[in-house]
């Protein structure tokens, strides 16, 4: 019997400091056995429980692509016991992990739609790994319009910022990013809040687009309207929902929406299916 | 179906012959109640008690249990990488477990037994278990076990069920292991089947004719999820909860646990321990937002749970099997019975709970 709560072995391979308040950090993890990478077969939108030996486990969304080969990333914010420890460790050390869990995107009704994709704050992770994806020459295709609206409280809180302004200079992906304020007088991007922006620059929704949104709660509470008003049933809302896990696999009782486990149901809903549950998260 | 009897002169000889194969557990006399401890050479199980204080769950899937081991010492092999560690899955019989416990482990195995993930160290010790269960012939008040998919002769779950008839037991052969278990006993002496079977038919009658309290569950499916969670009893049910937990400990069904590391110096264990949706710790956020985050959210959770989601998700009734031990055991004195008849009743109103 295959134990599903024995993580793969890992090696840390690479970890950059993401924001300006160096709260959040980007782990690039290789395989210890190699055969462990097919294993750890993901889509975009599921998530790992990462394990650091003698703390414990964290449940955190895959920011790496399943087009990205050799290695796994997460992106993960400095709050608690096991993450705080994560971030006082270096590359090298050994840790492991659990996965892939989770649902992930509804890939098969977003193909041959207009996506727009809704980020706000740290929550860009599995946005970033949908990215990655769509772009590849492979995938991309397969997609019609992509639009990002991304925002963070400064240019120094958003994520991936190389990628970033890599995507705005595309052709075939339409970047909105946005930041609550700054006073840089040489910042070349949108100033307002994400529901803002997204009632500025997002096409009207209908049968051919699909919304997915992830971001802070009071992000999504102020967005939901706008996309509403945009067009967007609440069967094209795709959303990601975060709640505390142990184990990953349905099993530990404590994630539970009415119903649903957001670690094992989830962790992707659509506004549909999430209205009919008592939305506890 | 095969029916053994069992003569009481015989009792202790059968158990002392089934150490040789089994680890035995069996009711225990402990202070002024009884639990299901595991019994050594000389010892008999004590079949006097109506039910255990707590229910043999543990015996399958205990408090506490090592998942992993690991070294941190980076001077050695592998250090950091989680190794399985050895278990005893030798099988192991529980003598005179009640039917409602043994139904529990039933609806449990939904939980651990996933079509996409097995829990192997629930499954494994469930597969050494073979469960001999022993009929009630005098439920307590608190009983429910009728109207919550069970009953005080119900044998499904079991592997063979004794029934006390005066100097001899009966015991009525459900699976193969419940054979095995008598030959190991070697209690041999078939009866004749039908006339047994009429007998332990009245005997059954009568048992169940003695339960006195009911739950009424039809309703619970239909009403909407929202309509329940929203409703303005929960105010008044859980007012004087004290969020204790000890109805979640006592319960047969409830499987809640954590996941904690445990070291000592450079070693160490990845422990589950068993948990409770009474803590707020429970769903508690890094971030500090708790989505539980009162006494109301908890005592709700547990009683849809058990009463609401589990009877949407699997189709198999309640998440309760009637044993009564939450209501005898509460300290504020909550009662399944009297929620369940709320929640089975609930029409959908604009009177709503604050949370």
């Amino acid at each position: 019997m295959l134990n599903p709560y024995l993580p793969y072995p890992v090696r840390i391979d690479n970890i950059t400091v993401e924001t300006e308040d160096k709260n959040l950090k980007t782990f690039r993890f290789v395989f210890i056995n190699p055969q462990d990478e097919e294993k750890f077969s993901y889509r975009a939108g599921q998530f790992a429980e990462l394990s650091v030996t003698g703390k414990g486990e964290i449940p955190i969304g895959i920011a790496s692509s399943p087009t990205e080969k050799g290695f796994v990333m997460f992106t993960v914010n400095k709050v608690g016991l096991v993450s705080s420890y994560l971030h006082a460790m270096k590359e090298g050390d050994i840790m492991g992990v659990r996965g892939p869990l989770g649902n992930c995107y509804p890939w098969d009704q977003m193909e041959g739609k207009n996506i727009i994709i809704i980020g706000g704050g740290f929550a860009f992770t599995t946005l970033r790994s949908s990215i990655i994806y769509m772009l590849d020459p492979a995938n991309r295709s397969k997609f019609k319009d992509i639009h990002v609206i991304y925002g963070a409280r400064t240019p120094g809180m958003l994520l991936y910022w190389d990628e970033l302004i890599e995507w705005e200079k595309r052709d075939d992906i339409n970047m909105h990013i946005t930041v609550d304020g700054t006073d840089d007088p040489n910042w070349k991007y949108n100033i307002g809040f994400v529901p803002t922006i997204t009632e500025q620059k997002a096409p009207p929704g209908g049968e051919d687009s699909v919304a997915v949104v992830c971001g802070p709660p009071i992000m999504i509470k102020f967005t939901q309207p706008v996309l509403d008003k945009l067009g967007y049933s609440d069967d094209r809302i795709i959303m990601s929902l975060e709640n505390r896990m142990k184990c990953g696999i349905g099993m530990c009782g404590r994630c539970n929406i009415g119903k649903e486990f957001v670690c094992k149901d989830g962790p992707v809903f659509t506004l549909e299916e999430i209205n009919k549950t008592p939305r506890e998260y | 179906m095969k029916i053994v009897q069992i003569d009481k002169e015989d009792w202790e000889n059968g158990i002392k012959k089934l150490f040789e194969v089994y680890r035995l557990f069996a009711p225990v006399k402990e202070a002024d109640f009884h639990n299901f401890k595991q019994i050594e050479a000389g010892q008999l199980p004590d079949l006097s008690c109506l039910n255990t204080r707590l229910s043999p769950k543990s015996i399958i899937y205990p408090q506490s249990e090592v998942m992993f081991k690991y070294s941190l010492d980076e001077n050695e092999e592998d250090h950091h990488i989680l190794k399985e560690v050895d278990k005893d899955y030798s099988p192991q019989a529980v003598i005179g477990i009640r039917p409602c416990d043994a139904k529990a482990f039933e609806l449990v195995r939904l939980n651990f037994d996933s079509p996409d993930y097995k829990d192997p160290y629930w499954l494994n010790a469930y597969e050494a278990t073979t469960l001999v269960g022993l009929a009630c012939e005098s439920p307590c008040s608190s009983c429910f076990c009728t109207t919550a998919g069970c009953g005080p002769y119900h044998a499904e779950a079991l592997d063979l069920l004794l029934i006390d008839n005066g100097d001899q037991y009966w015991a009525k052969v459900i699976s193969a292991k419940g054979e095995a278990f008598l030959a190991a006993a070697g209690w041999t002496v078939a009866v004749e089947e039908q006339t047994a079977l009429k007998e332990i038919e009245v005997k059954k009658r009568a048992a169940e004719d003695k339960i006195s309290a009911f739950v009424k569950t039809d309703k619970l499916r239909e009403i909407e999820t929202n309509d329940l969670y929203t409703a303005a009893f929960w105010e008044e049910v859980s007012f004087s909860c004290i969020n204790c937990g000890t109805c979640t400990y006592v319960c047969p069904t409830c499987w809640c646990f954590d996941i904690q590391d445990e070291n000592r110096g450079n070693r160490g264990c990845r422990m589950r321990n068993w948990d409770s949706c009474m803590y707020p710790l429970f769903t508690l956020h890094g971030s500090g937002h708790n989505p539980r985050g009162t006494q109301l959210h908890r005592v709700r959770q547990r009683f849809m749970h058990k009463l609401k989601y589990f009877v949407d998700k699997y189709d198999a009734g309640i998440q309760c099997v009637g044993c009564g031990r939450c209501i005898r055991l509460c300290p504020v004195n909550i009662d399944i019975r009297r929620v369940c008849g709320y929640m089975n009743s609930h029409v959908a109103s604009a009177d709503t709970c604050e949370v």
